[in-house]
Parts: structure tokens; C-alpha cells; sequence
């Protein structure tokens, strides 16, 4: 049983309200930091911690923090990043939906910190009931002393608002959340200047997770030190990886890093293996984005090693026989699941929510949609599979923001390890619509691609 | 004429407040929402005219974020809308068996609305809940683990309440 460090509390009785919260002892890290210690310093915790970005991309939050600009007579802000929309990801859901405070007291210490007096939390539209549960969060802190003005006595002031986004994955994107933020299209900017230096209504300005800024809270109470004993070399402290697809207990676990992809996927405190003893055949193990990999490099890596749920050992091979750690959304397919139809999904989706801006996402998603469908009703031919290669090949790095890259990535990966089931669509078109390629040799001990 | 009720314009001012002096525009999102929730769950052209003026800003500033947002409805909708998810894990646990059977039961395509105005199927990307698939959002809601027979049940359920309201 790993240790626990932010869902430890999250099913105490009551724990959504702030009496019961206060008297597990939570806020105390507010306390702590407003009272002894400055801003200067919880920035140097968290650079201690080694605490990375839990949306996605994995960058130390310390040190993103310390890039913050700080020009006289300015407002500088924190926004909360919680528009998961990332296909396999709830987690963030998970943590404001039974331990809301949590997030709050984090957003405190950290607004402090950053020196921010108003700070937002952008929520996705749809976790419309989520607002309510923050909404009220927010007034219990308030009105215990801990938002407003003059917090706990210090001098410090901070405002915490809700602000519900309307349906957007592009929205995750930091910029494109900021143009959300103020109100228009979430087109996302062209970097430089980073929201650091010109974020929110042109003041510097903090993007970060919920999951990232909810890990303050026990960065301060423990110190950044004991918290970087926790999991394995940069990957410290613990992780949320939301669980779904073919497992038989989907949901949320909170991690220590240095657990075994294989342990993850099969032991009885975590996933619990595959319903109806079916076999692995895939699995995306952080988000829609990362690359897929087939059974045999799940579970171990190119060169025949273990591989654990950490940033390091999952991205271990690079893209030609690794993946990423990336959110955290763990999509596990059984034997019976078809790789160009989840494929095929997944560029929908990317299609769906490509915000048009830049021509190679606009134009390149709708064309591996159709490409895909094609395929999958078994109307495609064999040089459809090049033609998708090369229009991924040609979005990736191409265009203003990552999504352009993870729309690509999910369909380089499946060409890149299941190309004989694409091939098969093609000349099997008939059979192919009423059964399933199955496992082939993907789950054999050791099969490394040579793309 | 759309307009708000006292109360809402509270509501509307007390948005308006939360983010900085002069960048009233940022409460556009809100705004709609509310609008939407208020004028018949959709946003009319009078509807965003009048969002428009009551944040100084140009109709076509509202035009353009009601039409980027999959949330907003610039169409009339039916009374219950059924936004069932279809995207990668919940199509790996049947989402679109799902999608299929209300299509079948309703009577209607993705995108319509019954005859009696009471249901409107729309599928959507990527809800943020595929632990917990197949689902869909009804309302401000989520309803989870969908099967056949819970379909009917949601269905049985929305047809007695609008009921019991006429």
C-alpha cells in the first residue's frame, strides 16, 4: 500500500465540509506559510519538492513559479487549470468532488506565494455541479478567515473565483484558457510572451493544474525535502492516474511512483486485471495524446526491463518503443478491441476540438478522421495508411499549440506498432466488420518496432 | 424582449465584479450560462444581443464565443437534452450500443429532437468521467455506467416529471 498524500482524507465522513476538514487537520499549511514563512521561500519548497506539472506536460512547478515577472504596480494572478478534457482523464474531478478543500488551501498558499490577490480556477462547463461543490468550499474559507481580506491576521489578501468554461478541450491549453478567461474564443497565443511575463489581461500570470496545486499542501507540511523521498528520481511525491477502458475496477488511485506498470494493471488494490480473463492486447497509459503501446512494451520496456508508472520508465524508449506519463489517464484494451476503431475515435475527437487556427490541425485532423473512418468501414486501401502517416508527420511541431502534436502522436503510435491490423482492414475489408484482428503477436514477450 | 429579473441582474453584477475593473468581457461565459439557463436553454440572436449590451461590448464579440463553446445552443433544444459521450473509453465500454438504442427508442438521429419537444440526442466528445462509462450529461448532471435498461429508466423518469409539470 503506497502512501498517500492528497486522497488520504478523501473519504473521511464529511470531509467536504469545512469543519470536518479543518479538524483532520486541514489549512494547516496556510498557516504555516502565511505565518512563518515568505513567499520567496514556499517557491523554494516547491523547486525542492521536485514537484512536475500533473496536467500533462510534466515541468517543474518550482521552477515555473520563479519565472513569474514581477514589474512594479502590477497584479499578478494564479489560475487554476481545471478543464480536464483530456480522453481518459477524471481525475481532477475526483479530488474537487470529495476533498474540495484541499485544492482551496492549496490555491491559498500558492496564491501567496505568487503573490496573486485574485486567483481563478477555469473549471470545464461540463463539471457544472463541481462549481457548486468549489463555490461553497470558497465561502466556508471565507468566512473562516482563510480568503478575503487580511488572512489569519497577516496582511494578506486573496480572492478565490469559479470560472466555468462551455465545452472546449483546447481550453486546457494555458494560453488558450487565458483568451477563455477573458472572454473570448479559446484560440491559443503565440508564445513568447508566456503568460509569465503577459498572461491574464496582460499581468503576469501562473497556469497550473488542479493536481499540481492541490501537491502544495503537503510540500509545506512535510518541506520539500521529504516530499522528494517520496517515488523515484524526478518523479517525486505521489500521482492520480484515473483508470479506465477494459479494467475491472476503473477509478481513480493515488500512486507512489515506484510501482510496476504490471502491478498497477493487475493487482486487486489497483485496476484489478481484465474482466472476463480476457488478454492485454494495448494500452495508453497517460491521456488520449500519448503514444499507445502494445501489450509486450507496456509492461516492459525495449531493452526486456521492468516498467514502472513514472515519468522516466514510461517515456523509457522515446516515441519508437515508449510512451509518456502525460495526465495520467490509463486506457487499458482487451484482446477483443480494435485499434484503427479506437484510432478512429481518438481523431474524431482531435478533429472535434481542434480550435482552426493553424492549417495543419484544421485541415490534417479532419483528414485522419475520414482517412480512419474509411478504414474502418473497410472502404479504405493500403495507401491510406501512408497518406496517414504523412499527414500526421506534417502536423506534428507545425502549428501554435500541442494539440496539433496530440492528434498526431496517437495515430504515429498505432501505425507505428499495429500497422498489420491496418493492413488487414484493408484486405480483409469484409471480414474485418464482423471480427476482430485479436492479438497477434503483440503480447509476445518482445517485439520492437523498428519505425 | 429578453431580459433579466432583478435577482438574475444581481447575479449579473455580481459576476461582473469578480474579475478586474474595465475587462467586463471576461464575464462573457458566465453570462451565457446564465442566459441560457434563463431564456429557454438556448441563446436566441435577442438573447446575445442583449448579453451585448449588458457587458458594453459588440454583438458579434458574443456571436463569436456562443458559436466556438460546444455548450452554448444557438438552436432550440428539446426539454431534455441526452449528451452521451462517444469518445475513445466510453466507446470502448459501448458507448455507441448506447447511442443507438436511445436513438432507436426515441425515434430520432443525433442532433434531432422528438416531435413532442421533450428529448434531444446530441453525442459529445470527452465528458472527463470513463471510469465510470458509458454515460451521458442530463442537465447539470452526469448519469453514469448507462445500460439499456437504465436508459429506460432515465427516460420513464423525464417523461413522468414533465408530466406531472403540465
Amino acid at each position: 500500500m503506497g502512501r498517500k498524500l492528497l486522497l488520504e482524507k478523501a473519504h473521511v465522513p464529511g470531509i467536504r465540509s469545512y469543519e470536518v476538514y479543518r479538524r483532520e487537520g486541514g489549512y494547516a499549511s496556510v498557516e504555516k506559510a502565511l505565518k512563518t514563512m515568505s513567499p520567496e521561500a514556499i517557491v523554494e519548497e516547491v523547486k525542492k519538492s521536485g514537484l512536475r506539472g500533473r496536467g500533462g506536460a510534466g515541468f517543474p512547478a518550482g521552477l515555473k513559479w520563479s519565472f513569474i515577472a514581477k514589474p512594479e504596480g502590477v497584479p499578478r494572478h494564479l489560475v487554476c487549470n481545471a478543464d480536464e478534457s483530456e480522453p481518459g482523464t477524471f481525475k481532477d474531478r475526483y479530488l474537487m468532488e470529495f476533498i474540495p478543500h484541499l485544492l482551496i488551501e492549496g490555491l491559498i498558499v500558492s496564491s501567496y506565494a505568487l503573490g496573486s490577490h485574485a486567483t481563478y480556477i477555469y473549471i470545464r462547463g461540463e463539471y457544472a455541479w463541481i462549481t457548486d461543490i468549489l463555490e461553497q468550499a470558497i465561502n466556508e474559507a471565507k468566512a473562516n478567515g482563510f480568503l478575503g481580506k487580511n488572512i489569519l491576521g497577516t496582511g494578506f489578501d486573496c480572492e478565490i473565483y469559479v470560472h466555468r468554461g462551455a465545452g472546449a478541450y483546447i481550453c486546457g491549453e494555458e494560453t488558450a484558457l487565458i483568451e477563455s478567461l477573458e472572454g473570448k474564443r479559446g484560440n491559443p497565443r503565440i508564445k513568447p510572451p508566456f503568460p509569465a511575463i503577459k498572461g491574464a489581461w496582460g499581468r503576469p500570470t501562473v497556469v497550473n493544474n488542479v493536481e499540481t496545486l492541490a501537491s502544495v499542501v503537503p510540500i509545506i507540511n512535510l518541506g520539500g525535502e521529504e516530499y522528494a523521498t517520496i517515488g523515484v528520481g524526478k518523479s517525486t511525491g505521489t500521482k492520480l492516474i484515473s483508470a479506465c477502458g477494459n479494467i475491472n475496477k476503473p477509478g481513480v488511485y493515488e500512486i507512489d511512483m515506484t510501482i510496476s506498470v504490471e502491478e498497477f494493471l493487475y493487482s486487486d488494490e489497483y485496476c484489478g486485471g481484465i474482466p472476463n480473463g480476457k488478454k492485454l492486447k494495448a494500452c495508453i497509459p497517460g491521456g488520449s495524446s500519448v503514444p499507445i503501446l502494445p501489450a509486450n512494451l507496456l509492461l516492459k520496456t525495449a531493452k526486456g526491463e521492468t516498467r514502472y508508472m513514472n515519468y522516466e520508465s514510461l517515456s523509457d524508449g522515446g516515441f519508437a518503443s515508449g510512451s509518456m506519463m502525460g495526465s495520467g489517464g490509463f486506457i487499458v484494451l482487451d484482446e477483443d478491441q480494435c485499434i484503427v476503431r479506437n484510432t478512429y475515435s481518438l481523431a474524431r475527437f482531435y478533429r472535434h476540438e481542434s480550435c482552426g487556427q493553424c492549417s495543419p490541425c484544421r485541415e490534417g485532423t479532419g483528414w485522419m478522421e475520414k482517412l480512419l473512418y474509411r478504414l474502418e468501414k473497410g472502404e479504405g486501401k493500403s495507401s491510406d495508411i501512408d497518406l496517414l502517416w504523412d499527414i500526421q508527420s506534417k502536423i506534428e511541431g507545425n502549428t501554435i499549440c500541442p494539440l496539433g502534436d496530440a492528434a498526431a502522436w496517437p495515430v504515429a503510435a498505432a501505425i507505428r506498432h499495429f500497422r498489420d491490423e491496418f493492413e488487414w482492414h484493408v484486405t480483409h475489408a469484409a471480414e474485418a466488420q464482423t471480427s476482430n484482428f485479436g492479438l497477434a503477436h503483440y503480447a509476445d514477450p518482445i517485439h520492437v518496432p523498428t519505425v | 424582449m429578453v431580459q433579466f429579473s432583478e435577482e438574475k441582474l444581481a447575479k449579473v453584477k455580481e459576476l461582473i465584479e469578480r474579475y478586474p475593473e474595465g475587462k467586463q468581457k471576461s464575464a462573457l461565459l458566465p453570462l451565457l450560462h446564465l442566459a441560457q439557463d434563463s431564456f429557454g436553454g438556448w441563446l436566441s440572436s435577442d438573447t446575445m444581443d442583449y448579453v451585448a449590451s449588458l457587458l458594453s461590448i459588440e454583438p458579434i464579440e458574443v456571436y463569436e464565443v456562443a458559436t466556438f463553446y460546444s455548450m452554448y445552443n444557438t438552436k432550440p433544444i428539446g426539454k431534455y437534452m441526452f449528451e452521451v459521450c462517444q469518445t475513445g473509453p466510453c466507446m470502448l465500454n459501448g458507448s455507441d450500443n448506447i447511442i443507438e438504442y436511445i436513438s432507436k427508442t426515441l425515434g430520432i438521429k443525433p442532433g434531432e429532437t422528438t416531435a413532442d419537444g421533450l428529448f434531444t440526442l446530441k453525442t459529445v466528445e470527452c465528458l472527463g468521467a470513463c471510469g465510470y462509462a458509458p454515460l451521458m450529461q442530463l442537465g447539470k448532471h452526469y448519469r453514469e455506467h448507462l445500460t439499456k435498461e437504465k436508459v429506460d429508466e432515465i427516460i420513464a423518469e423525464c417523461s413522468n416529471t414533465a408530466a406531472a409539470n403540465n
